[in-house]
């Protein structure tokens, strides 16, 4: 690459995250998993926890995210992620320890796991991408896949009365003692990327201050598996998927709500 | 004298065009007849003087692509006092 010459008058504004490693990721074109990697690797950063912090890679279209970040990780079997993360966090407390899962890991096959992870208040984060569709094995119904949707293993769209409703895992989880933050965010523009991050900071600041079980759903797209363009993904979501599943705080305890307002 | 400026790392572009869609001032396209080492069409600037260094290419880019620099603001003070 040729080097650039930058004028003393600019101010370096937006830069390559050290918690990201070099690596180019296997994503498609336009897949947010990036974008959300990035704003995990933003925050460790901010946080300047990266060499205490340890993740748990899922099953799914993210099962080689320990390549992406430039921190310790750890892969568990499909779904158990936070299980892993339970056990890692009970033997080393001082490790800021988080899940990132899909939902196929998290809304189907770990269902148990994630909900009794979050009852028992335990102090990790999780990372929940929910993107209405199988991606990794080739766009088949999810648990969240929305009413009418087409996908491969629903060609005439999702049918509620033999295929069930889509989950909402953020309200679910919400109403559980031991959840300390949920919140449901989505990352389909920038202003909407820009909350995203905030309520990830806030969720790793919630484990940090030891409030309990903190968890961000964020409404993704999967453009190969949709078949449309990243662009117009984007717009789709924006508007089937924001409306099925409204964004904000489905849990927010007094502690948290003062380490927000105090920061 | 442009306000802002980015850098772009074009091996690790997959053309996707979210940063081409949410650029305020409308100066990034994908290049035309010509591949990066992926084999993708990469993002590229064609007027680097409009530039604002606002960032939004660099929020939405899923692949970190971008590095972005921005003026920085003259304190008021000097203003005054010339």
């Amino acid at each position: 690459m040729a080097t650039v010459e930058i004028p003393e008058d600019m101010e370096l504004v937006f830069k390559y995250p050290e918690s990201l490693t070099e690596r180019h990721t296997h994503y498609c074109p336009g897949c947010t998993h990036g974008i959300i990697h990035r704003l995990i690797a933003e925050v460790i950063d901010e946080l300047g926890v990266r060499e205490r912090t340890i993740g748990i890679a899922p099953v799914g279209c993210s099962v080689l995210a320990y390549y992406y970040f430039n921190m310790d990780f750890a892969e568990a079997a499909h779904g158990r992620a936070p299980a892993m993360a339970t056990g890692i966090k009970r033997v080393s407390p001082d490790r800021v320890v988080f899940t990132y899962q899909g939902d196929g890991d998290l809304a189907a096959i770990g269902t148990a796991e994630i909900i009794h992870a979050a009852n028992r208040g335990e102090l990790i984060t999780t990372i929940f991408v929910n993107n209405a569709i199988y991606g990794m094995t080739g766009g088949q119904m999810a648990p969240t896949t929305l009413p009418g949707q087409v996908t491969t293993s629903s060609p005439t769209g999702r049918d509620v009365e033999t295929a069930g409703w889509p989950m909402h895992m953020a309200e679910l989880i919400g109403i559980l003692p031991g959840a300390a933050y949920v919140t449901r965010q989505a990352v389909l523009d920038v202003p909407g990327i820009r909350r995203t991050k905030k309520a990830i900071k806030l969720a790793f600041q919630t484990q940090l201050a030891g409030l309990g079980f903190s968890m961000v759903e964020v409404l993704s797209t999967c453009n190969t598996n949709w078949h449309m363009g990243p662009v117009e993904a984007l717009e789709w979501a924006k508007e089937h998927m924001v409306s099925y599943y409204p964004l904000g705080d489905t849990k927010m305890t007094d502690e948290v709500r003062a380490l927000k307002e105090g920061k | 004298m442009a306000k802002g400026m980015v850098i772009i790392d074009e091996d690790r572009c997959k053309g996707c065009g979210l940063c081409v869609n949410v650029c305020p001032v409308h100066i990034l396209r994908l290049a035309e007849g010509r591949f990066n080492a992926k084999g993708y069409r990469p993002v590229e600037v064609t007027d680097p003087e409009a530039c604002t260094g606002c960032a939004m290419c660099a929020t939405i880019c899923p692949d970190v692509v971008f590095t972005v620099y921005r003026q920085r603001r003259r304190p008021k003070q000097a203003a005054v006092a010339a």
